[in-house]
């Protein structure tokens, strides 16, 4: 995977709060196998209308938020479902950053698996870039994941809070698997002095 | 000893390395795979080259994708069977225990668990599902993990985890009759939010839950997730050892007993904290029913559909209008004059045994209402067979109800059962999310009991009166 370092990108507002998974990512698309191309489907029943064209309604239809890459929504983004199906379309689809006042658990673990970075901040400073991106024509944000900042080119400055160790991760592109193969040798200590009935 | 919880017991025994500032390396006793959240792990080992660490310690079933009609018949969604065909060659390549359809066995993932004795106190227990809290009703520590992560454990048996904090939600006090599990854990999310949990495992206390039968238990830890919880537990208690005994995976003999000791000492020390605590009467629940598009928009049965002006944040506000367009309710309507389109009895929140029972009772002697069609869907074939054993078949189906093979359903239609654009549905199963039943479909989240009552009457009833 593609290491995050920093970014600088485009800012879609979503001004929803509980954006679930079903909606990230609605059912119908999650019969297929592989991990790739699921960007086409992301916020399908919102996205589209019945006769398959888009929604001129919906917010990442507008004209102004086309190239997108850095997602601005509202509380509890994620929730629902474990489905990594929506982290791979967001992804797929372009965005490279997500800013919520909070998210659900398995989704925001589920966007450091695919190297995309959640950012927690206040709902105040949540609200402020939304209006910004708003009112803005080609509103971006620079994220800089080393120094934990967010800035726009207007005076908008802020840091945020993501623990050490995912960071890290992010930076250096490491796959956790290999990591933990590393400690094979504990993991068997492990098993070894598990109790008789599980083993 | 520091008192500890049975989550932090729990946690400690299966902490396989903490290093100073990473994530514990946490072992992993058991993962349940199905055909939706597993194709790409499977394919992540063999693009790395990895084997499988401990096939004995996974297992698979189709629960997903399912049709509902019989068995005898093929799969005509192609993709779907594509999937299904997907996880029986991986399991076979790597040496995997598939309970496929034609196991008698198979069910929904969650059902099975507990069900063949998999799930048992003490343990870790994950699934590519975040409804895996359901397992925690054993005294487990059971969450859902997206795919990458269902990958990691099948490559190491364990998960890179940072340590949630713990909540503790005690219900104190008796049940009222017609209030079942599912209400408890309705107004548990009603009262705290869809995220009122995020970041903590719960932890279920009071009589009111130690009153509950396991499979009580279970619907309410299923829903843990949906107050935003990494799990849900309750201690493992007599009842539970008596549930687990003779099942076919539960230990035998001298094991049996020395699993016992063990699992006797894992309920929460006295004095143990946790970080957080909610306190519910239950003798003032009541049945509840979801007015909106997520499980935390809920009303009692004697409630009214709320005015989104009641709401004092104005996130929420906007949440309610949203809701209540895509709904298509008027506030101030009374939840008793909602009239519904269809009734969906099942899922791994309320398709075990007792919750079918729970719906036969009511369905005993009366009718589906005109124009409401009704389906039962058993959550796994060995619960089909039981309930026809007992001839709850006959009921349902003399009452108008259809009687259907074991899937997950239109839980969230992934298969063929789906609601057409503006059907209303009184559903026992746990999301009332936009679409989740069908693009454009309205669900409204209740009890079997509830449910049953609903479809005879045709509009949503107050259970306690028919109780």
């Amino acid at each position: 995977m593609e290491p995050f370092v920093k970014h600088t990108g485009l800012v879609a507002p979503m001004d929803r709060a509980n954006v679930d998974t079903d909606q990230i990512m609605p059912k119908q698309f999650l019969k297929r196998i592989e991990r790739t191309g699921f960007g086409q489907f992301v916020f399908f029943d919102w996205r589209f209308l019945p006769d398959g064209s888009p929604n001129p309604d919906f917010e990442l239809n507008q004209p102004q938020y086309q190239g997108a890459t850095i997602l601005v929504a509202g509380k509890n983004f994620g929730s629902g479902s474990s489905r990594e199906h929506a982290p791979w379309g967001l992804a797929d689809y372009g965005f490279k950053v997500i800013i919520a006042p909070s998210f659900a658990d398995i989704f925001y673990n589920n966007c450091f698996k695919n190297f995309m970075l959640p950012v927690v901040l206040p709902e105040e400073q949540v609200r402020e870039i939304m209006t910004r991106a708003q009112k803005t024509p080609g509103y971006k944000l620079t994220v800089d994941l080393p120094n934990q900042t967010i800035t726009d080119e207007y005076g908008f400055s802020t840091t945020f809070e993501v623990d050490p160790f995912r960071k890290h991760c992010l930076i250096n592109g490491l796959d956790d698997i290999g990591l933990t193969l590393q400690h094979l040798d504990a993991i068997e200590a492990y098993e070894a002095r598990q109790p008789a009935y599980r083993r | 000893m520091q008192p500890r919880t049975m989550f932090e017991k729990i946690w400690d025994n299966h902490v396989v390395l903490q290093e100073e500032g990473k994530p514990a390396i946490l072992y992993i006793d058991l993962q349940l795979l199905h055909e939706v959240t597993s194709p790409q792990a499977f394919d992540g080992l063999r693009m790395a080259g990895r084997k499988v660490r401990r096939p004995d310690r996974n297992v698979a079933t189709v629960d997903h994708n399912v049709p509902t009609w019989s068995r005898d018949l093929p799969i005509t969604d192609e993709v779907a069977r594509k999937q299904i065909e997907t996880l029986t060659r991986n399991c076979q390549e790597f040496g995997i225990t598939l309970y496929g359809l034609d196991s008698p066995n198979q069910g929904i993932v969650h059902v099975i668990g507990p069900q063949l004795g998999l799930t048992q106190p003490g343990m870790t227990i994950v699934c590519g599902d975040s409804h895996t809290s359901t397992h925690g009703a054993f005294g487990a520590l059971a969450f859902g993990i997206g795919t990458s992560e269902v990958e990691h454990v099948l490559a190491t048996q364990t998960l890179q985890q940072l340590k949630p904090k713990t909540m503790e939600i005690r219900v104190e006090g008796q049940l009222p009759r017609g209030v079942s599990a599912k209400d408890i854990i309705l107004a548990i999310i009603g009262r705290i939010g869809t995220d009122g949990a995020t970041g903590h495992v719960i932890e279920y206390t009071g009589e009111a839950i130690r009153s509950l039968s396991m499979e009580g238990r279970m619907t309410v830890c299923n829903m843990s997730i949906e107050a935003g919880a990494r799990a849900g537990m309750v201690a493992p208690d007599e009842k539970t050892f008596a549930y687990l005994e003779g099942r076919p995976f539960a230990p035998k003999g001298a094991l049996w007993e020395q699993a016992l000791d063990d699992w006797r000492k894992l309920p929460s020390d006295p004095g143990a904290t946790y970080d957080r605590v909610e306190v519910f009467d239950a003798a003032k629940l009541v049945p509840h029913v979801t007015w909106g598009t997520n499980p935390g928009q809920v009303v009692p049965i004697t409630g009214q559909v709320p005015d989104p002006e009641q709401f004092a944040d104005p996130v929420d506000r906007k949440a309610a209008e949203r809701a209540l367009a895509y709904m298509g309710l008027e506030p101030g309507t009374p939840i008793q004059e909602i009239k519904i389109d269809r009734v969906f009895i099942g899922s791994c929140t309320n398709g075990r045994l007792e919750d079918l029972r729970a719906a036969a009772e009511i369905a005993r002697g009366r009718k589906v209402a005109d124009g409401v069609y009704a389906m039962v869907v058993p959550g796994s074939v060995e619960v089909k067979r039981q309930a026809e054993k007992e001839g709850l078949d006959k009921i349902f189906k003399e009452a108008g109800f259809d009687w259907r093979e074991p899937s997950c359903s239109m839980c969230l239609g992934m298969n063929p059962d789906i609601l057409k654009p503006g059907e209303r549905c009184a559903s026992t199963s746990n999301r009332n999310f936009e679409g989740r039943q069908g693009k454009g479909g309205r669900t409204h989240l209740v009890s079997p009991a509830m449910a049953a009552a609903a479809a005879i009457a045709g509009h949503f009833v107050d259970v306690r009166e028919w109780a």
